[in-house]
């Protein structure tokens, strides 16, 4: 639908204004609240986040596309059905314990939130019981680690191993990312994925919760 | 003068990691000897890569470059038992990277540096995490150059990082530093600035010119110092072009120097 693709390419040409007025006149047109979110908004929101990670776009981009999505939100929420707002899954996400920086870890999550999951982003220096408490609190599907120094990334996999001490390994996929890590290590304390910039934590984890 | 801090020899780097992991003495000196010929003022030696190894690599790295250095080494590590070792293997007095406000940081480098001659590089980093604004930068300042005087070290010994950050983030993120930076050098004349510059251009394309044109604007503000590669002769060609634009190369000795070195372009 033609509508749909304005959406899309406005958000991606960063026309705040614009999107408001499209998404006010598709409202007008009758067309479902839910699709004009998830077929307009999230859906341009991912192209966004290809674009990021190719490198066609740049975070001040991205951080106004999510800005201008956010606008277009506001005015759909009080219209969706609570089945509408239920979303693809929920995430738990945090800078692991003895580590401080958030840059990187909070544009995952924005990016994440973009894509339509719920997010519930922990902060920094989080203890690996704490993570463990939240998934359960949570009913979390994706637990996101976030790491940006050599030090701290052995903490990622004592996280882990309490999150399989837990019980609850079956139930939550692991992300991690941060400037030092690899899919390499990854793959050495059994995460389930490794993403190198904030578009492709967001097209991972949706892959991930498919 | 500006002093740079050559960040080269450090694990996390795949072929010192390598070289390390292999014990090759050749590539680490060749490197070091090209850092120091490039005008690195301090060498940083961090071992912290390879988990569970920074011990003994950081012994074999010392004992390597110990005999070719020329100037006095950086000795980058977060943990106090292998700082002592490591201070007791130079023969200048070293560097110490880094201590910061963080309490576990804090309480376990401040018994290490008691006594100790040699010079510390200090972040502006609490338990709160990264400062927010030019006045927290400032704020942390005072308290580390404070809690460091109270033990003996001199204010001339200190060198703060204010900790640049992205500003593809926040459009204010250069400002904030700089205006710091002034409102240091104002109060501690005596103080050092230093830190990484690259963070600046996190997220951006051309990452090079921002850091470029950011360190110029850096050193008017006060900046003296940079944890930088020595090797990207560009940076230094800007550097040391600023510093004489600043007034401090008299005669203008090391900026022609640099250009009959071939080091200086335009």
């Amino acid at each position: 639908m033609t509508d749909f693709n304005e959406i899309k390419e406005t958000l991606v040409n960063l026309d705040e204004q614009r999107l408001i007025e499209l998404v006010n006149e598709a409202l007008e047109k009758d067309i479902p609240p839910g699709d004009i979110l998830n077929k307009g908004l999230i859906a341009g929101m991912d192209i966004v986040g290809e674009k990021m990670e190719n490198e066609d776009m740049f975070i001040p981009e991205v951080l106004m596309a999510a800005k201008a999505m956010s606008k277009g939100v506001e005015i759909l929420k009080p219209l969706l059905s609570d089945k509408e707002t239920q979303t693809r899954g929920s995430v738990i996400i945090g800078t692991v314990k003895g580590d401080l920086h958030d840059i990187g870890k909070n544009l995952v999550a924005m990016m994440m939130e973009s894509a339509g999951l719920t997010v519930h982003n922990l902060g920094v220096d989080i203890a690996p019981e704490e993570f463990v408490r939240m998934i359960k609190e949570k009913n979390a599907g994706i637990l996101c680690l976030s790491a940006l120094l050599t030090t701290t990334m052995p903490m990622m996999k004592q996280t882990i191993d309490a999150v399989v001490e837990s019980g609850l390994r079956d139930q939550v996929k692991i992300m991690v990312g941060g400037a030092p890590v690899t899919q390499a290590f990854a793959d050495d304390i059994g995460a389930d994925a490794f993403a190198s910039d904030a578009g492709s934590a967001a097209k991972s984890a949706k892959a991930l919760v498919a | 003068m500006f002093q740079v801090i050559g960040e080269r020899i450090n694990t996390s780097r795949k072929k010192v990691q390598a070289a390390v992991a292999d014990r090759n003495a050749a590539y680490i000196e060749e490197d070091v000897k090209k850092q120091q010929a490039a005008g690195a003022d301090f060498i940083d030696v961090n071992a912290g890569a390879r988990i569970g190894h920074e011990k003994e690599d950081m012994k074999w790295l010392l004992d390597t470059i110990g005999p070719i250095a020329t100037v006095p080494l950086c000795l980058d590590s977060p943990d106090p038992a292998i700082l002592e070792m490591a201070y007791g293997m130079v023969d200048k007095p070293p560097m110490i990277n880094s201590i910061s406000l963080e309490k576990d940081r804090f309480d376990t480098m401040m018994p290490f540096l008691k006594g100790k001659e040699c010079k510390i590089i200090a972040l502006c980093m609490d338990d709160s995490g990264m400062p927010a604004s030019a006045d927290d930068i400032v704020a942390r300042t005072v308290e580390l150059v404070t809690r460091l005087e109270s033990i003996g070290m001199k204010q001339d010994a200190v060198y703060i990082d204010p900790l640049v950050q992205p500003i593809s983030t926040d459009s204010v993120k250069g400002t904030m530093v700089l205006d710091a930076v002034r409102q240091i050098k104002n109060q501690y004349p005596d103080v050092h600035i230093t830190g990484g510059l690259s963070n600046i251009s996190y997220g951006l394309p051309e990452r090079k010119i921002i850091n470029r044109t950011f360190v110029t604007l850096m050193m008017d503000a006060g900046m003296d110092s940079a944890i930088i590669d020595p090797l990207d002769a560009k940076i230094m060609a800007v550097i040391r072009t600023a510093d004489m634009l600043l007034g401090n190369d008299n005669f203008c000795m090391s900026y022609l120097k640099g250009v009959r070195s071939g080091m200086i372009k335009s």
